[in-house]
C-alpha cells in the first residue's frame, strides 16, 4: 500500500459488494415477481438485468428483491417499484431491455416509464 | 453482480452446531438451481444470538433464519432464493408479525444494542481483507500515518475516555503516553487475546468475526508509541480465531498494510502470533509477556511497569482485543463521538457474554450505563421456566455476584466496584433461585486453586485453605467462627498476593458473604442448603401418601438405593443414596422430594 489514495481506490471498487447487507428504510424497492408464472414468462433475466444495472450505476439507495405471484399472471414478468414515500408503480410484461430503461429513467431520474406500466398496457383503465 | 447475499455464522458457537454443513449444502443447492452467479454465500463471524444458532441472514430482505438445519436448505433455496418467498417457519419468531416481517434491529435482543466493537461481526467475511476495506477498514491507519502526529493520536485516545476492556479499566491513552515517553531502540505492542474467564467469549468473537480491526489498531498503537513489532497472544484453544488471524496477517502483508513503509510514509510495523496453552494466569500482563519470551508463564512484581520495562525488557503496551476494536472508529469518528456514549467515567460501549439461566444466551454490546435489568430482562429475554432472578455474576473468578437489589444500577467500571463486583472482561452469568451461592463461591475458588501458578504463598496456599473452608461449609461441618475466619483470610490474600489473580481470587467469596450471608448461615446453623444444591445437606425422600408403589424409581436408581415391593410405598436407603435426583425426574406422581 503506497498511499491513502490507493486504499480509497480499493474501497470504492469493493464498496458495492457489501452495501446489500444494510437494512435501509429509505431505499427504493424494486420487487420482481418470481413465482412459477413469472419465471416461466422470463422473470429471471429481468431480475438479473435490474441487479446488473443498479450495480453498474452504483445506486446504493435501491434494493432489488423478489416476491411470489401477485395474481396477474397474464402480465408476467411483473415488476413493482416502491418509493420511500409509499408511491407504487407496477410494470408489466418486462424484459431485460425494458429493465435497463426503467433503471435509467425511473430509478435515476425519477421519471416513471409510463408505456410499460400496467395502466398503459392493460385496457383496464 | 450478486443480487442476494446469504450470510451464515461461522463463529465457534454456530460452527459447533454444524454451520459449515449448511454452507456446503447451500452452495450445492444454489449451483443446482442455477443461481451461482446471482446469490453469494458469505461465512461471517458471530451475530450474537448464539442461543438460536445456526443463524443465517438473507439480504437484501434481511430475513433472519434461526436454528437452521442442513435439511432446511433446499426449501430456502427453492422458495426464498429462487421464488422470493420467505420461509416463515424458519424466521426468528420475534421478527414474524401478522402481515410483514419485523426488522432484526427492532427485536428486543438487538434494539438496545449499540455495536462499535462488534460492528463488523456477522456483516463481513473475516477471511477477505477487501470486505474489511469496503467498510472503511484501514482508513484510520491511513489517516493516522498521513495526517496525524503520534502525540495527536494519543491525545485523541485520551480525549475519547477509552478504558481497557480487559478488566482493570485503565485509561488506554494514559498507557500509550507512558510508553511513548520512554526512549528505546525497540518497543512492542501486544494484544491480550488469552481470554481465560470461564464463560467469556467476546474477544474470541471479535477475532473470528473481524480480525483486521485488531491488526489495524495495533499498527495505530505502534505508530503512537514508536514500536515496529506487535505480538498477539491468543490461546491455542481458539482454533478458528487463530486460523482467521493467520489469514488476516498474511493478507495485510500482501496489501502492504503490515510490513515496511506503510502508505509510503516510512512507517514499519509487523505482527506475529504467539499461542498460549490456556493458563488463566497467562492473561495477567507480566505473566503473558514472560510467556511470550519463552519462559514459564509466571507474573513478576510491578513496578517496573510494562511501559518502562516490558517484553524483552523494552517499553511495551498491552491491550485487550476489545479495547483495540474500538480504536479505528475513534480515529475516524472522533473522540467526541466516542465520549458521547456511556457514563461520566466509562465511555463507549461494552460487550458482554451472556450466559447461565437466561433465554438469549449470546453476545451483546450495550452503551456503558445500561442497567443489569435491561440486559437480563429485555435483551436477554429473562429467565427460562418462570424461575426468579437471584444474582448475576460479572468479572469471572475475579468478580462477584450482584443481587436483585442492584438490578437497576447503571453498569460501568466504578459502579460495579462499588457494589463489590467488577467489569472483568465481560462475562455475565445469570443465576436463578436454584443456584446455591456458597456452591458458586466454591466453584470459582476451585478454579483459582487450579489456576494459581504457585509462585507466591498467599495465592498458592491461601486460595487452597479458602476452598477447604467453603467445602467444609457445603458439607454442613462449618461453624459461624469459620465465616469470620474466612473473611479474614480473604483480606489477607487480597493484600498480599503477587498478582491480580490472587488479589482478586477472594472476590467471589466476599461478595456472596456480603449479599447472601443468610445462605452461609443456613448451611452452618440449620445444616440446610436453601437452594437444594449441596448434596451433603439434603435428603431424597419418598412421600408415602403419594407413592403408588409403581417401582419405576427403584428401577431408575443407578445405585439401587430405593427399596420396596409392588403397590407398596417405597423408601430411600439414605446410606446408599447419592442424591443424583434421577428418581425425582422419573416419578409420575410427584412423590419424591429433595430437601
Ligand atoms: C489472572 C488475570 C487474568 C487476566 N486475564 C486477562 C485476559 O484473559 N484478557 C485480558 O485482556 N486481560 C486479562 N487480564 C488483565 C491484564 O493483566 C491487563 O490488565 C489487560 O490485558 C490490559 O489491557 P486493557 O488495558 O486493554 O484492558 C488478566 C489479569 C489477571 C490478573
Amino acid at each position: 500500500m503506497k498511499s491513502l489514495e490507493e486504499l480509497k481506490a480499493i474501497r470504492d471498487r469493493v464498496k458495492n459488494n457489501v452495501t446489500l447487507r444494510k437494512e435501509d428504510a429509505d431505499a427504493i424497492r424494486v420487487v420482481v415477481g418470481m413465482a412459477t408464472c413469472g419465471i416461466a414468462a422470463g422473470a429471471r433475466p429481468v431480475l438479473a438485468a435490474f441487479t446488473e444495472e443498479v450495480a453498474k450505476r452504483g445506486l446504493t439507495n435501491v434494493m432489488v428483491t423478489q416476491t411470489g405471484c401477485i395474481g396477474i399472471c397474464q402480465y408476467e414478468p411483473v415488476v413493482e417499484v416502491f418509493q420511500p414515500d409509499g408511491k407504487k408503480t407496477t410494470y408489466v410484461k418486462m424484459t431485460a431491455d425494458k429493465a435497463a430503461r426503467v433503471v435509467t429513467e425511473h430509478l435515476v431520474n425519477g421519471k416513471v416509464v409510463e408505456e410499460y406500466t400496467i395502466g398503459s398496457i392493460s385496457n383496464l383503465k | 453482480m450478486y443480487r442476494s447475499h446469504v450470510l451464515v455464522c461461522g463463529g465457534t458457537g454456530c460452527s459447533s452446531s454444524n454451520s459449515q454443513q449448511i454452507i456446503d449444502a447451500l452452495e450445492t443447492e444454489i449451483a443446482a438451481a442455477g443461481l451461482a452467479d446471482e446469490v453469494k454465500v458469505v461465512k461471517t463471524g458471530c451475530f450474537g444470538l448464539c442461543a438460536l444458532g445456526p443463524i443465517m441472514i438473507v439480504y437484501p430482505e434481511g430475513s433472519f433464519y434461526s436454528e437452521v438445519k442442513p435439511s432446511d436448505v433446499p426449501e430456502i433455496v427453492q422458495e426464498h432464493l429462487l421464488k422470493g418467498r420467505i420461509v416463515k417457519r424458519l424466521l426468528y419468531k420475534e421478527t414474524v408479525q401478522e402481515n410483514n416481517v419485523k426488522s432484526l434491529n427492532e427485536t428486543n435482543f438487538y434494539a438496545k444494542q449499540h455495536r462499535v466493537a462488534l460492528r463488523n461481526c456477522g456483516v463481513i467475511n473475516p477471511e477477505n481483507i477487501e470486505e474489511y476495506i469496503a467498510v472503511d477498514g484501514y482508513q484510520a491507519l491511513g489517516k493516522v500515518l498521513t495526517e496525524m502526529t503520534p502525540q495527536q493520536v494519543i491525545d485523541t485516545i485520551l480525549a475519547s475516555g477509552l478504558r481497557g476492556r480487559g478488566g482493570a479499566g485503565f485509561p488506554t491513552g494514559r498507557k500509550w503516553s507512558f510508553a511513548a515517553a520512554n526512549q528505546a531502540d525497540q518497543k512492542y505492542v501486544c494484544c491480550n487475546a488469552d481470554e481465560g474467564d470461564p464463560g467469556a467469549f467476546m474477544d474470541r468473537s471479535v477475532l473470528e468475526g473481524d480480525p483486521h480491526v485488531v491488526l489495524e489498531a495495533m499498527a495505530i498503537a505502534g505508530y503512537a508509541i514508536g514500536a515496529s513489532q506487535g505480538y498477539i497472544y491468543v490461546r491455542a484453544e481458539y482454533p478458528i480465531a487463530v486460523h482467521r488471524l493467520q489469514i488476516a496477517i498474511k493478507q495485510a502483508r500482501e496489501y502492504g498494510l503490515l510490513g515496511k513503509d506503510i502508505f509510503g510514509t516510512g512507517f514499519n510495523f509487523d505482527i506475529d502470533l504467539r499461542l498460549g496453552a490456556g493458563a488463566f494466569v497467562c492473561g495477567e500482563e507480566t505473566a503473558l509477556m514472560t510467556s511470550i519470551e519463552g519462559h514459564r508463564g509466571e507474573p513478576r512484581p510491578r513496578p517496573p511497569f510494562p511501559a518502562v520495562k516490558g517484553l524483552f525488557q523494552k517499553p511495551t503496551i498491552l491491550n485487550n482485543v476489545e479495547t483495540y476494536a474500538n480504536v479505528p472508529q475513534i480515529i475516524l469518528k472522533g473522540a467526541d463521538w466516542f465520549a458521547s456514549m456511556g457514563t461520566e467515567k466509562s465511555k463507549g460501549t461494552k460487550v458482554f457474554a451472556l450466559g447461565g439461566k437466561i433465554k438469549n444466551t449470546g453476545l451483546v454490546e450495550v452503551p456503558m450505563g445500561t442497567t443489569l435489568r435491561e440486559i437480563v430482562e429485555e435483551i436477554g429475554g429473562g429467565i427460562p421456566n418462570g424461575k426468579k432472578f437471584k444474582a448475576a455474576q460479572t468479572g469471572g473468578p475475579s468478580g462477584g455476584c450482584i443481587p436483585a437489589e442492584h438490578l437497576d444500577v447503571p453498569i460501568d467500571y466504578d459502579n460495579l466496584i462499588a457494589i463489590g463486583s467488577m467489569m472483568g472482561s465481560g462475562g455475565l452469568i445469570v443465576m436463578d433461585e436454584d443456584t446455591c451461592m456458597v456452591d458458586i463461591a466454591k466453584f470459582f475458588l476451585e478454579f483459582t486453586v487450579d489456576e494459581s501458578c504457585g509462585k507466591c504463598t498467599p495465592c498458592r496456599i491461601g486460595t487452597k485453605r479458602l476452598y477447604e473452608m467453603l467445602d467444609k461449609i457445603t458439607r454442613g461441618e462449618g461453624t459461624l467462627e469459620d465465616l469470620d475466619k474466612m473473611e479474614e483470610l480473604c483480606y489477607y490474600i487480597k493484600n498480599n498476593a503477587l498478582c491480580g489473580l490472587g488479589q482478586t481470587a477472594p472476590n467471589p467469596v466476599l461478595s456472596t458473604l456480603r449479599y447472601f450471608r443468610d445462605e452461609y448461615v443456613a448451611h452452618v446453623v440449620d445444616k440446610k442448603c436453601p437452594a437444594g444444591v449441596c448434596k451433603h445437606l439434603m435428603q431424597v425422600t419418598i412421600l408415602t401418601d403419594k407413592c403408588k408403589g409403581c417401582t419405576l424409581c427403584a428401577r431408575t436408581c443407578p445405585v439401587g438405593a430405593i427399596e420396596g415391593s409392588v403397590k407398596v410405598p417405597h423408601v430411600v436407603n439414605q446410606a446408599k443414596c447419592i442424591k443424583c435426583g434421577a428418581c425425582i425426574e422419573k416419578c409420575k406422581f410427584g412423590a419424591i422430594v429433595k430437601k
